[in-house]
């Protein structure tokens, strides 16, 4: 498989290591009432999508950035790959 | 018996003798010969045994769909089992032997499995040997181990080499017969860096066997004309010997280059290498393969497909019998009658199960409308029986029972063929893996003229695809064959019919698998091993299908295929290994006092990847035990050094830096002050302890951590992961400096005087200027820039000196001269295992993946004050219950027993089960300082049941024994040494 990621270019995909759902990116409020419930959810429960699925790829092999690779897990096609920061970044997480 | 079947020396080289040995005997063949058209030149019609029945089995085919002809080659640790004679290249003093069988060849024992083959059909393993169950292990498994499997390992060790490659091309093309050759000259014209492979060692494909001519030439010429066209570009990279056996994400494609099977010595070069080729496009040319027709004992040696007897004619100018009868379904199997004809081989007839049939011979019987229906012969075939009774003298039957597409690279991504009529075959569906196309016979396109077009043609639209511009070149001109065929698959017999010559399966089998409802055809193949085994069933696939299609009453494209799968003809292990063996698996790391180890007489132990000094064994010591002992000894009442370096280490800067390990580790960081460490422990999200170790303020925005050796990575991964994922924004910047620091426990009361010699005066490392824990920046040795770290593992007094892994020889050495004086003691892995279990420090044995800080005695680090990862789950009611596991120390009641790890606590007079079992044993040691063994554990409440005395059950090794539950802390529990 290939990544291209959105600094390097092209790279093998045995350059990464991957990790799962991008949804880990999304972790729960510690202060929040349903917390332990919240975070249970985070941990466990992953969707396994036939089909479209971000995942987080971590390029330990090269510039060790965290990426969002959006991979259709039937073909394997790469439809988008994103700086996992920037994406956390969207997601609300910056300080 | 020389060369008794040469007609003529076709494409070989015949001023080249090339001498090979079969069986021990003594034959002679020429340069371009392949091992199976030496062996037909010479006469040796029968070359093995059928995998299950032991029947004398001859040369099927002329390529690499070869299911009968698996041989051995050369001899010793060279040794190749189940190689195809087919594809293997002659050369001059190879040596190959025949297998499968107990006894000779000619009179093999086991052939009395032929007898009880109504025994044997489909399922028999499973309907065999189910009882009694005891017998499995002890008799079934042996005779069957024995009496199965085909070639066998030399059981010595690969001598040759194999490599690891990888090229990038525009466009790679998959075969170089018609349609490749075609592709590529159109290709490489248009300027696209393009790579064409091909798995025999002659470019060319079906053009060197056959008699057509292009542009005006022979085939085969024409076929070299345009291989020296390629050669002269330099965008075209021609691969020969090179297969290419999987099709894998994004146009990356996996290939086998033999280097040096061809040659009598790998004379030091890689054997063979192994390509990943990253393609844009690519083209699969790759042919077909011709196929079987299933009528009683079409198994015998003689009996060949009919393409194959005509390639051993053209190409290698060698006749496959002297008197060859054709049985043919389509207009191709003409082809073979007639090119016989011309070199002058006596036909017996012309099978032609079509009642009418367009083509005709003069000079040769023709039978229409029969098929043969049995044959006669045992280690040759003498005759064949035709369906209409006649008995048809012949040593050789060319069977052509159609040719199927070579689809397998187009369903490598899961693609399915469909079903073509017209050719009786599967053709490529619409779903090819990603950039990849097909041109020729592969893709239902069975003539000359039209593949040689049709190669052109998708080539040049690759070529606009890819933004470059086509040549306008015309296609090579052929004429186009006569084709037609009407599918004829088999003659019902009460005898066995074969489909699967390999693996010996009938179409009896295939029905029986059918009645007992393995309808799916992937458990057809499961069940009868159809299409199994080095072949793959490249040459029965389709057949097997119509016969399955037959018996459930369904067509062939409902009963549908098996997905096929890389590789698509067998890969070595060792060229999938390539450099990647032995002790080169994976990178050795050593440390920086490695050689001053190797003097000192260091026994080394693998950590991860890195080799550690396990104990320094002296003069006289016979025993690990005794250098384990005088170490700790030494240390304990002197001073001993260690090297620490492959503890993971982590800088960790910027602004956040403080805030930002307080979200990595348990317990706070952020008000540690600038000058001291501390100790930490990680938890994984789900609140597991993972790592811990000590991290070191050593300016207000600058931290460096260290981690367990075995966690190093997968600790800077996590905090990369929780930096730029979690807290995107936070001003924090990780490095791993592990190699960028040679690092050296001293420890024991002396430490410090040692220490006084080694680091300038500069820096008071008095107990009050460096109290315990204190670390800082310092130079050493006059002016060496070094870290000093005032923390113990050991729990005696203790540093850890850290310098710039350039100097790491150096400072041990440095540091063992300063502690001459005070006998300095180098001390190793296990030294430093005794040390902690005597002062009670978890290490890998109990952060095992499944303790939380609270098992571990360590509850109440767990800040509840802040986040940090796992701290939430980590509070969850089932791993914080007050009977939980703890951990304590354990001394066994007889002093004289030595404890196990692994051990299981139970309460003395209890059944030990799982009900009852209440911890186990994790670390032991012997302690010299204590003189008895020592053991850390987990127990149920440990740390409300000091002094109770429990069973230590140790089932495995029969070592039960009486411990008694103490402190975890055997030694100085107080800590007052390291305080000093």
């Amino acid at each position: 498989m290939i990544i291209n990621h959105p600094l390097l270019g092209p790279r093998d995909a045995s350059e990464f290591v991957v990790k799962g759902a991008a949804s880990l990116i999304d972790r729960p409020d510690w202060q929040a009432e349903n917390a332990t419930d919240a975070f249970h959810d985070y941990m466990y429960l992953r969707d396994n999508p036939a089909g479209e699925h971000a995942e987080l790829w971590y390029h330990e092999q090269g510039d060790r950035s965290w990426l969002v690779v959006t991979r259709n897990t039937l073909t394997h096609e790469v439809t988008k790959v994103e700086m996992a920061r920037d994406v956390a970044r969207a997601r609300g997480r910056s300080k | 018996m020389s060369q008794t079947y040469r007609i003529n020396s076709g494409l070989t080289d015949d001023s080249q003798k090339f001498n090979f040995t079969f069986n021990g005997k003594q034959m002679q063949g020429h340069a371009g010969d392949t091992l199976a058209s030496a062996l037909l030149a010479n006469g040796q019609h029968l070359v093995g045994r059928s995998f299950k029945y032991h029947r004398p089995r001859g040369i099927f085919s002329s390529g690499s769909e070869e299911p009968n002809a698996l041989v051995q080659l050369r001899s010793g640790a060279a040794q190749e089992p189940n190689t195809r004679a087919t594809v293997a290249e002659l050369f001059d003093g190879l040596t190959a032997t025949s297998q499968n069988h107990r006894g000779s060849l000619e009179n093999d024992l086991l052939a009395v499995n032929d007898l009880f083959s109504n025994f044997l059909s489909a399922g028999f393993y499973y309907k065999t040997f189910m009882w009694p169950a005891a017998f499995w292990e002890k008799i079934y498994e042996p005779i069957i181990r024995s009496a199965a499997g085909l070639g066998s390992l030399s059981k010595l060790e690969d001598p040759d080499s194999y490599d690891h490659g990888f090229l990038h091309c525009d466009v790679l093309i998959i075969g170089a017969g018609p349609a490749g050759l075609s592709a590529a000259l159109a290709a490489g014209r248009a300027g696209l860096r393009v790579i064409l492979a091909d798995e025999d060692f002659r470019p060319g494909g079906r053009l060197n066997a056959e008699t057509h001519e292009v542009d005006g030439m022979a085939a085969a010429d024409w076929a070299s004309a345009a291989v020296n066209e390629l050669a002269a570009m330099d965008n075209v990279n021609l691969m020969t010997r090179t297969t290419v056996y999987g099709a894998f994400d994004h146009g990356v494609y996996g290939a086998l280059e033999r280097k040096t099977d061809h040659l009598l010595s790998s004379d030091g070069k890689p054997r063979q290498v192994l390509w990943r080729i990253y393609s844009k496009r690519a083209i699969l040319c790759a042919g077909s393969t011709e196929r079987s027709i299933a009528f009683a004992n079409n198994d015998r040696p003689g009996v060949m497909l009919a393409g194959a007897v005509r390639a051993y004619a053209n190409r290698w100018g060698v006749a496959a019998g002297k008197r060859v009868t054709v049985l043919t379904n389509n207009d191709d199997g003409w082809n073979t009658a007639r090119d016989l004809q011309a070199a002058g081989i006596d036909l017996a007839a012309v099978i032609d199960t079509r009642a009418e049939t367009t083509q005709g011979l003069t000079g040769v019987r023709t039978i229409a409308g029969q098929c043969v229906a049995d044959t006669a012969g045992r280690k040759l075939i003498k005759s064949v029986t035709l369906t209409g009774g006649e008995t048809v003298e012949t040593d050789c039957l060319a069977i052509a029972g159609g040719w199927s597409p070579n689809v397998h690279l187009t369903c490598h991504q899961r693609g399915r063929p469909t079903w073509n009529d017209g050719i009786a075959g599967f053709v490529p569906g619409g779903d090819l893996p990603v950039g990849q196309h097909v041109a020729g016979a592969a893709n239902g396109t069975m003539t000359l003229a039209a593949a040689l077009a049709d190669g052109r043609a998708v080539a040049n639209a690759v070529a606009k695809e890819l933004g470059a511009t086509a040549s306008r070149k015309a296609a090579p001109k052929a004429v186009d064959e006569a084709a037609d065929i009407t599918a004829f698959w088999q003659v019902s017999s009460k005898k066995r019919a074969w489909i699967d010559l390999q693996n010996d399966v009938t179409t009896k089998d295939v029905k029986q698998s059918n009645a007992e409802g393995f309808r799916s055809v992937e458990h057809l193949k499961r069940y009868t091993t159809l299409g199994m085994a080095t072949d793959q069933g490249k040459t029965s696939n389709v057949l097997g299908l119509a016969v399955m299609a037959d018996a459930s009453g369904k067509s062939i494209p409902e009963t549908g295929t098996t997905i096929f799968r890389p590789p698509y003809s067998p890969v070595p292990i060792g060229a999938l290994a390539g450099r990647a063996r032995g002790k080169d698996f994976r990178p050795t790391r050593l440390t920086p006092s490695h050689k001053y180890a190797q003097e000192n007489g260091a026994e080394f132990v693998e950590t991860g990847m890195w080799m550690r000094a396990q104990w320094f064994t002296k003069p006289g010591e016979t025993h690990w035990r005794q250098s384990v002992d005088r170490e700790v000894l030494a240390t304990r009442n002197s001073v001993g050094i260690c090297d620490v370096t492959t503890l993971g280490k982590i800088d960790v800067q910027g602004r956040d830096a403080a805030e930002f390990l307080n979200k990595i580790y348990a317990n706070a960081f952020a008000k540690l002050p600038v000058g001291k460490v501390r100790y930490g422990i990680m938890l994984r999200e789900d609140g597991i302890c993972y790592d811990d170790g000590t991290t070191a303020r050593l300016a207000e925005n600058h931290f460096v951590m260290t981690t367990t050796t075995a966690n190093a990575v997968v600790v800077f991964r996590d905090m990369e992961f929780a930096r730029q994922c979690l807290y995107p924004d936070m001003d924090v910047h990780l490095i791993s400096v592990t190699d960028g620091w040679a690092q050296f426990a001293v420890a024991g009361q002396n430490a410090r005087k040692l220490l006084q010699k080694i680091v300038d005066p500069s820096t008071d490392i008095s107990n009050e200027g460096f109290p315990f824990m204190a670390c800082g920046e310092v130079t050493v040795c006059g002016g060496t820039p070094a870290r000093l770290f005032r923390i113990s593992f050991s729990g005696e007094l203790a540093y850890e000196v850290a310098v710039p892994a350039r100097y790491g020889d150096s400072m041990i050495r440095a540091l063992m001269n300063a502690g001459e004086e005070f006998d300095a003691t180098p001390y190793g892995t296990e030294a430093l295992g005794v040390m902690r279990i005597e002062k009670g420090h978890a290490a890998g044995n109990e952060l095992n993946g499944q303790t939380t800080a609270q098992n571990l005695g360590m509850g109440r680090m767990v800040s509840k004050k802040k986040d940090s990862i796992g701290s939430t789950l980590s509070e969850r009611a089932a791993m914080n219950t007050d009977d939980g596991l703890r951990l304590v120390g354990f001394k066994p009641v007889d002093p004289s027993v030595t404890l196990s790890a692994g051990s299981h606590f139970f309460t003395k007079g209890a059944t030990p089960n799982m009900d009852t079992d209440q911890g186990w044993m994790t670390s032991v040691a012997y302690s010299p300082m204590l003189g008895h063994s020592i053991g850390l554990g987990f127990l149920n409440s440990g740390s409300d049941r000091m002094g109770e005395q429990l069973l230590a059950y140790d089932a495995l090794r029969g070592n039960d024994c009486e411990v008694e539950v103490v402190s975890a802390h055997f030694f100085d529990p107080e800590g007052k040494r390291l305080r000093d």
